[in-house]
């Protein structure tokens, strides 16, 4: 199946490409992401900002068109996570499957190669990401977090033009047609 | 047909995963009262249903009591009736004190006697477990409440809050296994910790056995344990055994000797007060706060008779001498016509003097048993005002 470079939308879902990965690509793909993000900061301060395993959730179930394969891999992900937080576990996994089965929700409609979508897609899915997260901090924990909409708008752009290499990476693990 | 739950499969999934991580979460956290979201949330959803529950309970004995089980009411009925004159006068005098047995006000009367302030909370169902000894009471952390506050009655304490929901608190009983306080003697000699034992005999531990303590003994709270402020009643001491090193002491908890009550003030601003000398027996439970003075010119104003018997003989003549223009103690000479009266006739008693009365009068100079309990009640009152307030 061929995409013309000026298609966004696709017409159905079978014209849509499912990706397959092999099985080890789906655990360690996600188990580096998770490392990355704890390790890589204490060394490197200035690259925190990066959600590594929220790229990698939003990198699979687009993908894979899957909503509960999305949502599964968000949820697995997301509370691999809250294990290595201070917070309960559940914050990072909610949020997670939540991003996880909209990406896929969306990845069946979308023309996901395409390099502009998967920049617009990562910003969408981090505010998304930031938001709930905002939100279940404050109604469960009761935390009294400010609203950096504009931070997270930054971070946002910034987070895209990794996932944009992130995801032309990850492209090349994709099991060939 | 294909079933609602296969068609939306993938909705239903996320709903499901994202359910269970809620409760995942609700399992952890806890909230300022340090009692789990998801215990919260059970109390929260249960309490409204439990009160329904026994809002209908209650309606449905009453309906049953009042209106379906009238065999005897037609006996009774007459039985009463007969009653009623023998009753009246006795209610003339009793109408005030069967108002202020209104739980309400007896609490609202206590409160404002204590210097402590207190939130009034109703008991709405005991908590879960056949052997739990702890209550469920209307108010949470909305009006004030927080964890380990002292909850009692005028008649002494009854326990300590030991979960606090949004609308409700849990409070654990004195006599629940985990319930401990600090109390000491009337005498202020003899302090130890009273221990609830999961039974109604409680157990005061850590008397050493030199120490006089005799069954019969009121214990109160000595206020060292943070809980409650001194001065409230705790117990009462039933037997006492030596030991080494202590002594094995029994009290029989007094706010609970009416059973569970009912209505009860939880403590969220601890006073320190003293620990009464009289045997909290006579404790004036229900008294009449005293009423607002009316206004009076200053001219006519009498003095307020004084308390002793021979303050009230000087009174009395200073007013029969102001009546007959001999200023009291002005030493004009003149002698005031002490046989005269200073007030107003009284009316003409009904039964003559020496006539067959059923009942015997009281000597002259006696007030009669309404008055001397008023004044009883107004001298407690005023001897008691304090700063105590009470949040409703």
């Amino acid at each position: 199946m061929s995409y013309s470079s000026g298609r966004i939308l696709l017409s159905s879902q079978r014209e849509g490409q499912v990706s397959r990965f092999r099985p080890w690509v789906m655990v360690v793909v996600p188990l580096a992401a998770i490392l990355f993000q704890v390790y890589v900061p204490l060394f490197f301060q200035f690259l925190k900002f990066i959600e590594m395993p929220l790229l990698v959730v939003v990198y699979f179930a687009l993908m894979r068109r899957n909503q509960i394969g999305g949502l599964l891999v968000g949820a697995m992900i997301g509370l691999a996570q809250d294990s290595l937080s201070k917070n309960p576990l559940g914050m990072y996994g909610i949020v997670d499957t939540w991003v996880g089965y909209v990406a896929a929700s969306v990845g069946a409609r979308l023309d996901v190669d395409h390099a502009v979508i998967r920049f617009l897609l990562a910003i969408f899915f981090y505010l998304v990401h930031q938001v709930s997260y905002w939100i279940l901090e404050h109604m469960l924990l009761g935390h009294q977090s400010a609203f950096k909409i504009d931070e997270w708008l930054m971070f946002g752009v910034l987070n895209a033009v990794v996932a944009v290499a992130l995801f032309h990476f990850l492209d090349k693990l994709r099991e060939p047609a | 047909m294909e079933s609602p739950l296969n068609r939306y499969r993938s909705f239903t999934v996320l709903v499901l995963v994202i359910f269970a991580q809620f409760v995942l979460l609700a399992v952890q956290v806890k909230n300022d009262q340090n009692v789990s979201v998801i215990r919260s949330w059970t109390v929260n959803a249960v309490s409204p249903v439990a009160r329904v529950l026994e809002w209908g309970r209650h309606s449905s004995v009453g309906f049953i009591r009042n209106y379906v089980l009238l065999r005897d009411a037609g006996a009774e009925n007459r039985r009463l009736q007969s009653e009623l004159d023998r009753l009246t006068v006795e209610n003339v005098f009793l109408r005030n004190e069967l108002n202020l047995a209104d739980r309400a006000k007896a609490l609202e009367s206590f409160a404002a006697r204590i210097p402590s302030r207190t939130v009034a909370a109703t008991v709405f169902a005991s908590a879960a477990g056949s052997d739990s000894n702890a209550v469920l009471v209307d108010r949470g952390s909305a009006s004030g409440i927080e964890r380990g506050m002292g909850v009692i009655t005028p008649y002494g304490i009854v326990g300590k809050v030991l979960k606090v929901y949004t609308m409700s608190s849990m409070v654990g009983l004195i006599n629940d296994q985990d319930f401990a306080a600090g109390v000491v003697t009337q005498n202020g000699q003899v302090r130890g910790v009273l221990k609830g034992q999961g039974k109604p005999m409680c157990k005061v531990d850590y008397v050493p056995f030199e120490d006089k303590v005799a069954a019969g003994d009121l214990l109160f709270t000595s206020g060292d344990d943070h809980i409650f402020p001194r001065g409230f009643a705790a117990g009462v001491v039933k037997s006492v055994r030596n030991g080494q090193p202590f002594k094995e002491i029994m009290a029989e908890p007094i706010g609970l000797r009416q059973g569970i009550p009912q209505d009860v003030l939880i403590i969220v601003e601890g006073v320190h007060q003293d620990i009464p000398d009289a045997p909290q027996s006579n404790q004036a439970v229900y008294i009449n706060p005293s009423p607002p003075a009316a206004p009076q010119p200053e001219e006519s104003a009498a003095p307020a008779a004084p308390g002793t018997e021979a303050d009230r003989a000087r009174a009395q003549a200073k007013a029969i001498s102001d009546a007959q223009g001999h200023p009291f103690g002005s030493g004009d000479g003149k002698i005031p016509d002490f046989n005269a009266r200073s007030g107003p006739p009284a009316p003409a008693p009904a039964t003559p003097p020496g006539g067959p009365a059923a009942t015997p009068q009281p000597p002259a100079g006696t007030p009669p048993p309404a008055a001397s309990s008023g004044t009883r009640r107004a001298n407690q009152a005023a001897g008691a005002s304090s700063g105590g307030k009470q949040d409703r």
